[in-house]
């Protein structure tokens, strides 16, 4: 089965300015595909490509194994779209919503009143079908928007940042949804800078900053190939005065403001040599994907 | 199990899924909408036509009354039209996002410009027949041909909400749009034949106002209301023509510029 979105050497530019430098990843049939960077590191450029609404400058795209350019817009009906920003028509009520966007993609109205129920249910705003929109909580309208998103049953569904500023409880059901339509088969692509939605949902995923790919992969792997496999945080009030004595432990140090962590392979060596130092805060924790995605970006403050 | 959607100038039927959204958002509010329909274009029909009308007395030997309905059936399809095709269109294109929502399914920008100006253009339509109905129990509308002056209505509608939609593609913000109304709208709806005959005025003027849209849409929509002779209907039709399907060309060039990037 070939790949359901294939791109080969992507470069994006605006008026001479790089967004996407030259990328290449393929999307595989089933599988739940995210697109790590930190803001401005070209996640939604790279979306809209591949949902038509931005061209490629240079490179090839194809989605469905049909390319996409910016003359030539290709909307397969089994693409759904789940966009950063809320587009739902306030005006109208939840099943409205989901009606009109049925007519949009030709649906009869028959299918449609079918469908309502079931994507009601799945999104668990069953009781919500006559609301207005407008009265829906932050995560109710994301839930909406991806429901929407499967009126046509798409085989790939594009989500980007779908959690972006919603509490732990509405990530969580929709970490919770999500799996369970990867689970009937669909493919997913989703842009994200949670570390922990990434771990939660992705099969595989590739790190971008200021355009470039820096890594792909599971995440697994990535934790292997770019960190040591446990990492001591210390923090307490001798970091300064005693960085010396830091200096001997058997690990990877790395200094962030009031924190120097410690990444290794023999995280008991490092807690027997701090022992002793009852002042400092000690945590030992597996490595994670937001320690390779720190250590592939950089510590800096991106706006 | 793919298709291809050209983004091309020719609208598929999905424009009409695009104006059904539009209807049934307005339905929502139809009651404050059609206030302002009737409200406003009233109020013009009664202070001009009998306030002013007691001065004018008759132009042409008709009560001014019957003179300047016509006018305002005019000024009105431009003024909702315009009016839907800035504020509406400008505000689903950024604030709702409306247009992006559209344009992730199987319409292509022209099915989404097409659907709101034909919204837009209806929108002129309701508030065309709501003048019509009151006007006609003030006895503004003599002539039997006067229900011809509605699809005229309905043409002037497509054209004003093209040229919207062109302003709207290139706004910055809703300020942006005091230019086109300051610079485009309010001297057509002063100087091309709304309140008083074009030919009142210096030769060029004239001769300018008479090649306006709403010079043309006054020119059809007079004549049709008040029974005076129709001097060559088809050119101003087809000017009309002419001048939405030019707008309409620039309103998807400059949509389609502002969001596929």
């Amino acid at each position: 089965m070939s790949a359901i979105i294939q791109a080969k050497q992507i470069l994006k530019q605006y008026n001479g300015v790089t967004v996407v430098d030259r990328i290449s990843f393929d999307v595989q049939h089933g599988e739940c595909f995210g697109i790590l960077g930190p803001n401005g590191a070209g996640k939604t450029t790279t979306m809209r490509m591949i949902i038509g609404l931005a061209g490629v400058t240079e490179g090839q795209l194809h989605v469905f194994g049909y390319p996409m350019s910016p003359e030539q817009r290709l909307v397969p009906p089994r693409l759904g779209v789940v966009s950063q920003e809320d587009n739902l028509d306030i005006d109208l009520s939840v099943s409205e919503n989901l009606l009109v966007y049925g007519r949009y993609f030709g649906l009869s109205a028959r299918l449609i009143r079918e469908q309502i129920p079931k994507l009601l249910e799945f999104a668990q705003l069953s009781d919500r079908g006559a609301s207005p929109v407008r009265e829906l909580s932050g995560g109710m309208k994301r839930r909406l928007v991806i429901a929407r998103s499967l009126i046509n049953n798409p085989e790939l569904v594009t989500l980007d940042e779908p959690t972006t500023g919603l509490d732990p409880q509405a990530r969580h059901l929709i970490w919770q949804r999500l799996r369970a339509l990867k689970e009937k088969g669909t493919t997913l692509l989703l842009t994200t800078h949670y570390m922990e939605e990434a771990a939660q949902i992705c099969d595989r995923l590739l790190i971008l900053n200021h355009g470039q790919i820096l890594d792909q992969g599971t995440p697994a792997d990535l934790i292997k190939r770019h960190v040591e496999s446990e990492v001591v945080e210390i923090r307490g009030c001798m970091l300064d005065s005693d960085l010396d004595c830091f200096e001997n432990l058997p690990g990877r140090l790395e200094r962030v403001g009031d924190t120097l962590f410690c990444y290794t392979h023999n995280a008991d060596s490092v807690m027997a040599a701090l022992k002793d130092h009852s002042a400092l805060t000690l945590l030992l924790r597996p490595s994670n994907l937001e320690d390779v995605f720190l250590k592939l970006t950089g510590r800096e403050l991106r706006d | 199990m793919s298709q291809l959607i050209r983004c091309n100038i020719i609208p598929t039927l999905g424009v009409f899924q695009v104006w059904r959204r539009h209807f049934m958002v307005w339905r929502q509010t139809y009651a404050a909408s059609l206030a302002g329909n009737l409200g406003e274009p009233l109020l013009f029909l009664l202070g001009m036509g009998y306030g002013l009308g007691r001065f004018v007395g008759e132009i042409g030997d008709m009560p001014y009354m019957h003179y300047v309905a016509p006018g305002i059936l005019a000024a009105s399809a431009m003024n909702n039209a315009t009016f839907e095709a800035l504020y509406g269109g400008f505000t689903r294109m950024t604030r709702q996002n409306t247009f992006h929502a559209m344009l992730a399914t199987p319409l292509g920008v022209s099915d989404v410009v097409a659907g709101e100006i034909l919204w837009a253009a209806t929108k002129s339509l309701i508030a065309g027949i709501a003048i019509f109905l009151v006007g006609s129990l003030l006895g503004a509308f003599p002539a039997s041909t006067a229900l011809l002056a509605l699809p005229v209505v309905f043409l002037a509608g497509l054209v004003f909400a093209s040229m919207g939609i062109v302003v709207t593609a290139i706004s910055p913000s809703y300020e942006f749009f005091l230019y086109y109304t300051t610079l485009i709208t309010t001297p057509m709806f002063l100087f091309c034949g709304v309140f008083y005959p074009v030919s009142s005025l210096p030769d060029t003027v004239a001769t300018i106002a008479r090649w306006l849209p709403l010079g043309h849409v006054v020119s059809l929509t007079r004549p049709l209301a008040t029974g005076l002779p129709l001097g060559n209907p088809f050119l101003h039709i087809f000017a009309l023509i002419v001048f939405t399907l030019l707008a309409y060309s620039a309103a998807v060039f400059f949509v389609k510029r502002r969001i596929i990037t």
